[in-house]
């Protein structure tokens, strides 16, 4: 079975938000109409996003950390939302785990909304129906795009390559691999909805360089030994030749 | 969460509504078995008519919920996994058996279906009767258990929704069969606010409990697994929208904790302290009643407003701070 998903990279994520703007472009000018946008140039804009980017601090400063975290639909593997849908419209796709809403069938009563831990449902204000990320499942499979462009939106748009797309049910995907080899983490586990976004942890990268590895240990005819330079007052042969 | 009025206004009219038929065909089954004197058709007939008109006016209520009600008849088809379908199919139902109840008694439709040993005959109003008790509890599960079975909203999830409603739906409608049978059939008004005192002080303890029950409650998620990171500070700096969202707008009360803590006495007062004394009263003077019931509306109307406003959802770990 094969299950598509995200992986993001936080220890590569600049927060730059290109996958919110592209995310946006795609799914607002798609077929199911577009995402609502109330005030865009006015002083409190507001409006539906299927991904948006926030930033945490951890620690107080000066010993503080800045994380930027993209926050979209998880396709859950047990998604809590999909059971309580009085209609339908709301259900997770067997052939591939892409958690959709059916629009046409959506009556807006936001319990799916209320039933997602991770706040990952956002209701169109104009179109009164309920919306989230789609794995943008309008451009994976469109066979008329060159098969690099089939990827969601926000993974085309990201300018640092942190966010992976794939299938995690396949142990040899690119995406497993990163869960499995860097530490892949799911979102509150505690409630036991089995993410299938996964996230990759910050990592600080350091290196320790002792002093002999600065100097050739196997150097018996000294010829690694620094050059005998002329005090700056001295004239050297550049003097000479510089007329 | 951020309280719905058209949630409220269904939750607490239609509780009303079934605690009032539970209330009239209590009264019809003591009197099937002679321990109270059998009344008028006209007075359960009557009687279901209030049933009916609470009942349509919360059905109205709920559809001010939906974004797209025109499409409402799509809830009812998911009633193996949605407790909010369930309802969605239990609701009509029970408006169509009461319906039937009340026709059956108004126009005299009683045809006999069998005799007890005892001699009681079982009509067709007893039997609507049964069946409509059976759907009004149905119906008290249904509503409850929506918000009961979600199970990261805590405050909720626990059995003492359920009983909660039930033991709230039925004060609310002894205490209108009460009312209403001070102008129908005074002499029994006091059968009925006997029942309703019992039941309201169910439901004081009921609701206490749940209220101690909340306040020992520890979040399950923190900001630690919400982001995945373990670091015993963590501030968010911003939540991705400079305006609001759905997500700041549908999971917050948007009232001050002051608020919150005001609506707490004052609808323990409402719902179930006063209308304990005015029954109590009532048993003299019969004509505080209806003042017990409307008094106590309002206080239903404030302990769900509360009881929406104290849910905290585990996504408001995520938007705390414009930023």
């Amino acid at each position: 079975m094969t299950q598509l998903a995200l992986v993001i990279d936080l220890n590569v994520c600049v927060g730059c938000s290109a996958c919110v703007t592209s995310c946006k472009e795609w799914n607002t000018s798609g077929s199911a109409g577009p995402l609502v946008d109330e005030r865009p140039y006015g002083e409190n804009p507001t409006g539906t996003f299927f991904n948006r980017v926030q930033t945490y601090e951890m620690g107080t400063f000066p010993n503080s950390e800045t994380m930027h975290f993209p926050k979209s639909c998880l396709h859950c593997e047990d998604p809590p939302c999909v059971p309580v849908c009085p209609t339908g419209a709301s259900y997770k796709r067997k052939e591939d785990g892409i958690v959709l809403v059916d629009y046409d069938k959506c009556i807006g009563c936001k319990y799916c909304s209320w039933a997602c831990p991770y706040g990952a449902r956002e209701i169109d204000e104009k179109q009164k129906v309920m919306k989230k990320c789609t794995l943008c499942v309008d451009r994976i499979y469109d066979m008329t795009m060159p098969e690099e462009d089939r990827k969601p939106s926000c993974v085309k748009a990201c300018p640092t390559s942190a966010r992976l797309f794939g299938d995690i049910h396949d142990p040899e995907s690119a995406v497993s691999v990163a869960i499995r080899e860097d530490g892949g983490y799911a979102l509150m586990p505690e409630w036991g909805t089995h993410p299938s976004n996964h996230y990759l942890p910050r990592r600080k990268t350091k290196m320790k360089i002792h002093a002999d590895e600065l100097e050739r240990a196997d150097n018996p005819l000294k010829l690694d030994q620094q050059l005998p330079k002329p005090d700056k007052d001295q004239s050297t042969m550049d003097d000479v030749s510089a007329w | 969460m951020k309280p719905a009025f058209s949630v409220i206004f269904l939750t607490t009219l239609i509780g009303a509504a079934q605690g009032l038929f539970l209330a009239l065909f209590t009264h019809q089954s003591y009197a099937l078995f002679g321990l109270l004197p059998m009344q008028s058709d006209d007075f359960y007939g009557y009687g279901t008519l209030i049933v009916m008109v609470l009942l349509a006016a919360g059905l109205v209520a709920s559809f001010f919920h939906l974004g797209r009600p025109e499409r409402a008849w799509r809830a009812a088809t998911q009633w193996r996994t949605s407790w909010l379908s369930r309802e969605v199919i239990v609701l009509p139902a029970f408006m169509g058996v009461a319906f039937l109840f009340g026709v059956s008694h108004l126009f005299g439709i009683r045809p006999e279906i069998v005799t007890l040993p005892g001699g009681q005959v079982v009509d067709l109003s007893l039997l609507l009767g049964v069946v409509g008790t059976l759907l009004a509890f149905a119906l008290f599960v249904c509503t409850a258990m929506i918000y009961a079975c979600l199970r990261f909203l805590k405050e909720w999830n626990s059995p003492l929704t359920v009983i909660n409603y039930i033991l709230m739906g039925g004060s609310s409608g002894f205490i209108l069969a009460a009312f209403y049978a001070v102008s129908a059939a005074p002499d029994q008004a006091d059968f009925f606010a006997g029942w309703a005192i019992i039941i309201t002080v169910l439901a004081l303890i009921g609701r206490v409990a749940s209220l101690i029950r909340n306040a020992r409650l520890k979040p399950t998620s923190t900001m630690q697994t919400a982001i995945g990171v373990k670091h015993p500070k963590i501030t968010q700096r911003s939540m991705g929208a400079m305006g609001g969202s759905f997500n700041t707008r549908e999971f917050f009360h948007g009232k001050s904790d002051s608020f919150l803590r005001a609506i707490k006495p004052a609808f323990l007062l409402l719902a179930f302290v006063l209308p304990l004394v005015l029954l109590a009263i009532s048993l003299s003077t019969p004509a505080l009643l209806g003042l017990a019931f409307i008094l106590q509306y309002v206080g239903l109307l404030a302990e769900r407003w509360f009881f929406f406003a104290q849910a905290n959802h585990p996504q408001n770990l995520y938007y705390q701070t414009v930023g």
